[in-house]
């Protein structure tokens, strides 16, 4: 079970390599990944340079973990990552990396689906995107919260 | 108190963190809040639409209502935008 929080890129193979290795009992790992879209059509048609990823030091890494220990309650994970990058990136860089382990499909699947949804709504990350006009920060998305408000109900 | 402020709420106040002092009479996150909007026009442009603002007490989310009585860090910042 692992947060981490950094500048540079990660490699799915690798941390999947390292999760898995010397274990017998892993049935099933889902991951997700976040990628910088050029395209955001909730701010306006202009494609998007760049963007630059800020956060709460210290409430960041407490959130994440947070989001983690809910996962666990809620699924029988074997195993579970989260990266998130911070920093400037371009579109194409990948921001975000969710693995999840477990016996069987559902729960790998189920967790890393909560744990996307949560911390898109939970942990302190703020997105400024560059277009050739100027600056903007994002605004958060109502469906963000309805997404991760569906799995209230489902403890 | 440390006062941290993120993303646009930090651009319009000018400043990261700041130490302050409130008046005894400063209980709440809000109260400070109103404390807070008369110190410069960068707060008040800050704060001028409190619904968008997020509040974090010794970095947990926390509620205007809630208490910031020997509280060492609070921050303000808007809804989150990461993933």
């Amino acid at each position: 079970m692992a947060i981490r929080l950094q500048e540079g890129p990660f490699d799915l193979g690798q941390e999947i390599s390292i999760m898995t290795a010397a274990r017998k009992d892993v049935g099933a790992v889902a991951s997700f990944i976040g990628i910088a879209r050029e395209d955001n059509p909730d701010e306006g048609a202009e494609p998007v340079i760049a963007m630059t990823l800020e956060h709460y030091p210290g409430m960041t890494e407490r959130q994440l973990m947070a989001i983690e220990t809910e996962a666990r309650g809620r699924w029988p994970l074997i195993d579970c990552l989260i990266v998130h990058r911070f920093g400037r990136f371009e579109p194409g860089d990948p921001i975000v990396l969710v693995v999840t382990l477990s016996s069987h499909r559902q729960a790998a699947f189920d967790s890393c689906n909560f744990l996307m949804d949560y911390l898109k709504t939970q942990a302190p990350f703020w997105k400024r995107e560059e277009t050739v006009s100027g600056e903007r920060w994002v605004n958060a998305r109502l469906s963000d919260n309805d997404a991760a408000e569906r799995w209230e109900g489902q403890h | 108190m440390k006062i941290l402020y993120f993303a646009w709420v930090r651009q319009k106040i000018g400043l990261a963190e700041e130490i302050a002092t409130p008046p005894t009479s400063v209980n709440t996150a809000g109260e400070l809040i109103d404390w807070l909007v008369c110190l410069s026009p960068g707060h008040a442009e800050a704060f001028a639409n409190r619904g968008t603002i997020r509040i974090a007490i010794n970095q947990i989310f926390a509620e205007p209502e809630d208490s910031i009585v020997g509280v060492t860090e609070i921050a303000f910042f808007p809804p989150v935008t990461g993933g």
